[in-house]
């Protein structure tokens, strides 16, 4: 069998590129390591000195504001030098291919490469080469890569459920919305499997599943009424407008009125259900704003949980032995 | 050879501490053996201020040969560092590397008035210039051999380990 390319022949996290066969073990090391970083966040000065010293660049051929900024700060917490790249407005508009690229920033001594594509698999594509060169010392993170993966996003949510609901062997969990286009929806799938989550739920409108949902190990839900009866936790989703092509949906008035959360709707689950979103919201077409700003939304919570859960990643990355 | 008994050292260490002790002060015990010494001590002492809890984990100066520690635990400093006595409380010095990791961890937290070290046992094989301030016992141990404190219930216990 092929050596898992995430793990180096120790076992340790070698790259982060999916939540998709990753040992149940390394899953829970990295939401036990994430928890003392929390901690930190809350003294006077918010830094470790684990990353001193290191170079990570921040690789964005993608836009993406909130995702690269919390990298940073996980980043620069860790006292780790970082440079953002956004190049989708630079050298490959000049014709540079992707590993010319990763090959001029190897060469200015990066440590750690931060990875978001349009394209699935640009992550792995370097992490491959990277190897393949000699040159595995340097580390890859996916930050998200087309419609596959933003395995990041999936730990944090895996660190955020934990937090309130402890174990994932007795949970009941829906993931609700656009799972076609969601990189993050597979994510979170992958490793509430791995995690051992007895009943999960997908709920969405038939145009926006993929054709693999029941390979996924989920109950496929076309009705939130059926869906979240008796749920533990409401992962919602955003609908992905700048992906959609052709006319998935009628209208997003119509998709709020059927599959956007609403108190009513929430009444179905547990009554201490919780409701996570990876964001931005779309208030008013995937949730509803008396949701999002109500007692059971985790969501804000989220977003400090993703710096613990990143820095976690970075410091198990920098520090596994080559 | 035979080790002394940890809790008579408890008893000798509180003793000798117990003489500095002012309103301001506060124990931190360093992860694992020295946040039960330091619990006890708590106790022995009848401070007013809760006792902190110091993993240093994320400080050593080995992390990047060896990685993160797999149990670190988080830090836990229940009062304001500024301004305010502190004893470290370790159970074993050796090298001093991590009275050193653990004082840059403090000052993350602030700037504390004074900070002081007291350990069960000094067991010698000192690497950097670091003396405690209190210290119930010394050893002379061979390089390779290790001590270190156990627990067992409520009675605390020296053992040697091997290298």
């Amino acid at each position: 069998m092929a050596r898992n390319p995430q793990l180096n022949r120790h076992g340790e996290l070698q790259h982060l590129l999916t939540t998709e066969g990753l040992p149940r073990d390394v899953i829970t090391r990295i939401l036990d390591t994430a928890e003392p970083f929390t901690v930190v966040a809350e003294r006077e000065v918010k830094k470790l000195p684990l990353l001193r010293g290191k170079s990570v660049f921040n690789l964005f051929f993608e836009n993406s504001t909130r995702t690269r900024t919390t990298f940073e700060i996980a980043a620069k917490r860790l006292s780790a030098d970082v440079i953002n790249l956004n190049i989708a407005t630079s050298s490959t508009n000049k014709g540079e291919t992707l590993l010319d690229t990763v090959d001029n920033l190897a060469a200015m001594q990066a440590d750690m490469f931060v990875v978001r594509h349009a394209s699935s698999g640009a992550p792995y594509l370097i992490a491959q080469h990277l190897e393949a060169t000699g040159r595995d010392h340097i580390h890859v993170i996916n930050a998200g890569d087309g419609r596959h993966a933003h395995p990041t996003q999936g730990l944090l949510d895996m660190y955020t459920i934990r937090h309130y609901k402890r174990d994932f062997t007795q949970l009941s969990v829906a993931v609700v919305g656009d799972i076609l286009h969601s990189r993050v929806a597979r994510s979170q799938i992958h490793a509430l499997t791995t995690l051992g989550v007895p009943d999960l739920r997908a709920i969405a409108p038939k145009t926006l599943l993929p054709a693999d949902i029941d390979r996924l190990g989920c109950r496929v839900f076309h009705d939130m009424a059926e869906g979240l009866r008796g749920v533990d936790v409401v992962m919602m989703l955003r609908l992905q407008n700048e992906r959609m092509q052709g006319s998935l949906l009628p209208s997003p008035q119509e998709y709020f009125k059927f599959f956007g959360l609403t108190q009513e709707k929430l009444a179905l689950a547990k009554p201490d259900a919780i409701v996570l979103h990876p964001g931005p919201m779309n208030r008013g077409v995937e949730i509803d704003s008396a949701v999002a700003d109500g007692k059971q939304a985790v969501i804000l919570p989220q977003v400090t949980f993703g710096i613990a859960v990143r820095m976690a990643v970075m410091a198990m990355l920098a520090g596994s032995t080559t | 050879m035979s080790l002394p008994d940890a809790e008579h050292l408890l008893v000798v260490l509180a003793d000798q501490i117990r003489p500095r002790v002012g309103a301001d002060t506060a124990l931190v015990g360093l992860h694992t053996g020295g946040v039960w010494l330091a619990q006890r001590l708590h106790a022995l002492l009848g401070l007013a201020q809760p006792a902190g809890s110091l993993d240093v984990s994320f400080y050593r100066d080995d992390y990047a040969k060896r990685g993160l520690a797999r149990d670190t635990r988080s830090s836990a400093l229940p009062f304001e560092v500024e301004g305010r006595h502190l004893i470290l409380v370790d159970d074993v010095l050796h090298t001093g590397r991590t009275v050193r990791a653990a004082l840059n961890e403090l000052f993350d937290y602030g700037r504390p008035l004074r900070v002081e070290l007291a350990v069960l046992v000094d067991r010698g094989g000192r690497e950097l210039p670091v003396a405690p301030t209190y210290c119930a016992a010394t050893l002379d141990l061979p390089p390779g051999q290790r001590v270190k404190l156990a627990q067992d219930g409520d009675t605390l216990s020296l053992r040697l380990t091997g290298s």
